[in-house]
């Protein structure tokens, strides 16, 4: 309040070059500690070159590019409705499920030969992500829309309450333990290797069907007419529907994309892990939109970048810390983003951050 | 300061101060005693060591949970999805400050500090409930106002997140902190590895810390497992002093703050009430509650588990607050109760065959979550006040629309 009033000429409080210079870079250097830190200790150590940190960033783009696609969800609808929807990780939970149903129904088995194959998959992807598109949609339709001018809480209260509720419901389809299903594009066969750098078939398909479904959203909002619509109901819902924007359909046309590429993910998921469960969803959710605020909320490009670097940390983690401390891990990014650049890399001060 | 009741369905009038049931407020103080007596008296009319009072008792310490959790949540407006923090920090001060589980500490005699009976032999250390409860309050003020300040900055759901983390991280270290020994960590190892035994860890894990010294008050006998009354009883003195400081806070200067905050931070700050402090106070107060009720629970389940501390307990006592109604006092106990009995007696004792019953093939403590989420999304969108609202909210929740030109009932404000 009182700096706003205050002359640009004014000296600067003590201590504020070092404020703003950790609110400039303070996150690149924190997100920069794990790989430098490991990085240094593998040229030091016995291995003598990066190649490990290599293989960690390659498998942690493919995981990422799985985190972005969910993290994408979360930006889109914050941007438009201002809330964390919570159901989203279920979301990309019933994707990984509908993917494995799929696989079983259209009848692709390890002998499937690799034409059927790539042709099978092509008919799943899109699948999966109108089933997870159409569960968004509805999530949005019973929870949240009946209460769009009721106080913050409430929403995100029914966004919790819908979480639970799909989790059960993957907990009745495929029960309470991680369920294996057949590594149909033999994930870990090693496709090339570039210095010591392996890339494996799982990568590929990650890479493959992200790049493309991320070219086609960011056309989809960039150029057509509904993606204005999209973007003018995010800036002020109030003019947008004035200068004759349909905000409910916008709104649940948001929903379905958000929910569209967390079901892409979930297929890239369940082929990539070859193992799904009812859980997967909890966790990637808050991995995602750790992601999403890292990348600064309601920034696409953001949400991207944030995944990459998620999974590239994800990755760190598991491999040299151990997995059982990875969740923690991230947490402890998520808080500290949170506490000290809240706006994230590439965003800008929001109403809620600010 | 009471205040005259508008009449229902009425905007509420500034100035207007008291919350709870649309009683005046004699009733209110006259109902009390009359509703503790019957509570004491309650045992002596059921099997003193039976299910039904087991039930009870639990369902006390939830209500304390959930009054910790209406403080933060209802009276301050902070949605709070990481109370099972403070659930796991009391329980691990009862659990380290009252089992045998540091054996090797005073060279395998242990610290015993104001017990008697068998636990004054053992190995470990031993303080008595009275000073575990006075270390949890301590540990869990201090563990609510760190979670606290990183959300100091933040509005709405960007403090769920930020309290959903800090609740993950503390559930992920009891989980993983039986694979690392005090000797291990950086820094204060050395001495911590001297005072404990070079090989003990932290936590137990999901084995958990079994079994947990059993309440005894100074000079009389432990109680046992057998005997529920005295743990009722127990319950029922926390439940009053929770009870009692919150009325009073809601009451006071604080707890107008609190609600002034949460009805418009920007409007309170302008009028000089200070943000930090009376969000601080807020987790401060509700994770104290948490803690007290944890340590209680270390106890009486005789054992602190990792398994104990996971998300799902949070939206539990989440989902009591919403029942009962949030901010309202006697609508979080009655929540409370309700709540804890559908999930400890109602779904496994009660409904629990009623899917196979029916010929579908899963048991219904399976989906227990399910339900209440839907349970909460139905709340929500049918009886957002709860179901014996603070009037405060219930202008708030329900007459929205009416409202939809003022920020403070507009989602987007």
């Amino acid at each position: 309040m009182e700096a706003a009033s205050v002359p640009a000429t004014r000296p600067a409080a003590p201590g504020q070059a070092a404020r703003d210079f950790v609110s400039k870079y303070g996150l690149v250097i924190v997100l920069l500690i794990l790989p430098v830190w490991f990085g240094i200790k593998d040229l030091t150590g016995d291995e003598g070159d990066l190649s490990r940190l290599g293989n960690n960033l390659i498998d942690g783009l493919s995981n990422g590019s799985i985190w972005a696609l969910v993290a994408i969800g979360y930006t889109l609808v914050y941007g438009i409705v201002e809330l964390i929807n919570f159901a989203h990780g279920e979301v990309f939970m019933i994707g990984s499920f509908v993917a494995a149903g799929l696989f079983g129904t259209i009848g692709l088995t390890l002998d499937t030969g690799a034409g059927l194959l790539v042709i099978g998959l092509l008919i799943c992807l899109p699948l999966c992500m109108l089933a997870s598109g159409m569960l968004n949609t509805m999530i949005e339709r019973v929870a949240y829309r009946p209460l769009r001018s009721a106080p913050k809480l409430a929403p995100l209260i029914t966004a919790v309450g819908f979480s639970f509720i799909l989790q059960n419901v993957g907990l009745l389809w495929l029960g309470g333990s991680q369920e294996g299903i057949p590594d149909l594009i033999d994930s870990q066969n090693e496709l090339l290797v570039i210095g010591g750098v392996e890339i494996e078939n799982g990568d590929v398909l990650a890479i493959c069907v992200t790049i493309p479904l991320l070219i086609a959203m960011t056309l989809f909002i960039g150029r057509s007419r509904l993606g204005k619509a999209m973007r003018a109901t995010a800036q002020d819902p109030e003019a947008a529907r004035l200068m004759g924007i349909n905000v409910d359909t916008t709104i649940s046309l948001t929903f379905l994309i958000g929910g569209m590429l967390a079901g892409a993910a979930g297929l890239i998921y369940a082929l990539y892990q070859t193992t799904i469960w009812y859980f997967q969803g909890f966790t990637a959710g808050l991995i995602a939109f750790t992601a999403a605020v890292m990348g600064g909320i309601g920034n696409i490009r953001g949400a991207v970048l944030g995944g990459l670097i998620i999974g590239f940390i994800q990755q760190i983690s598991d491999n040299r810390i151990g997995s059982e401390w990875t969740p923690a891990i991230v947490f402890m990014y998520l808080i500290l983003i949170m506490t000290f650049k809240p706006s994230g890399l590439l965003g800008e001060e929001t109403r809620e951050a600010g | 300061m009471t205040g005259t009741a508008p009449a229902p369905g009425r905007d509420v009038e500034p100035g207007t101060k008291r919350g709870g049931v649309n009683l005046p407020p004699w009733a209110e103080k006259a109902f009390i005693p009359v509703f503790f007596v019957a509570l004491i008296l309650l045992p002596f009319a059921m099997d003193s060591g039976g299910a039904l009072l087991g039930d009870l008792t639990l369902a006390l310490a939830y209500v304390v949970m959930a009054l910790g959790l209406n403080i933060i949540v209802g009276f301050a407006g902070l949605l709070d999805l990481g109370y099972v923090a403070f659930f796991a920090i009391g329980a691990y001060t009862m659990g380290w400050l009252g089992s045998s589980f540091f054996s090797s500490v005073n060279n395998e005699e242990g610290i015993h500090i104001g017990v008697q009976g068998a636990a004054a032999n053992l190995p470990g250390i031993h303080m008595n409930f009275l000073l575990v409860l006075v270390f949890a309050v301590v540990f869990t003020t201090i563990a609510g106002m760190v979670i606290g300040l990183p959300t100091l900055r933040l509005r709405g759901d960007y403090i769920a997140i930020v309290t959903l983390a800090f609740g993950e991280i503390i559930g992920r270290l009891a989980v993983n902190l039986d694979q690392v020994q005090f000797s291990e960590l950086p820094l204060i190892g050395g001495p911590l590895g001297n005072f404990f035994g070079e090989e003990q860890v932290i936590t137990a894990g999901r084995q958990g810390i079994t079994p947990v010294d059993k309440i005894a008050f100074p000079g009389m006998d432990p109680f046992t497992s057998l005997e529920l009354r005295p743990w009722f009883w127990t319950a029922l003195g926390l439940v009053a002093v929770v009870l009692f400081v919150n009325f009073r806070l809601r009451d006071s200067r604080l707890g107008r703050a609190w609600i002034a905050l949460r009805e418009d931070e920007v409007a309170a700050v302008s009028m000089g009430v200070p943000a930090v402090k009376t969000k601080l106070l807020a987790y401060g107060t509700g994770a104290a509650f948490g803690g007290m009720s944890g340590a209680y629970l270390g106890s009486f389940l005789n054992t602190v588990n990792a398994d104990q501390f996971q998300f799902y307990f949070s939206i539990l006592v989440l989902g009591m607050v919403i029942l009962g109604g949030l901010g309202s006092i006697w609508g979080v106990v009655v929540g409370a109760i309700a709540l804890s009995f559908i999930n400890n007696w109602l779904i496994p004792d009660v409904l629990n065959t009623l899917p196979a019953d029916v010929g579908l093939d899963f048991d219904m403590t399976q989906i227990s979550f399910g339900i209440y989420g839907f349970l909460l999304v139905i709340m929500m969108i049918l009886r957002p006040q709860g179901l014996i609202p603070e009037r405060r909210r219930e202008a708030e929740m329900t007459h929205a629309d009416e409202h939809a030109d003022e920020s403070v009932f507009v989602a987007r404000a």
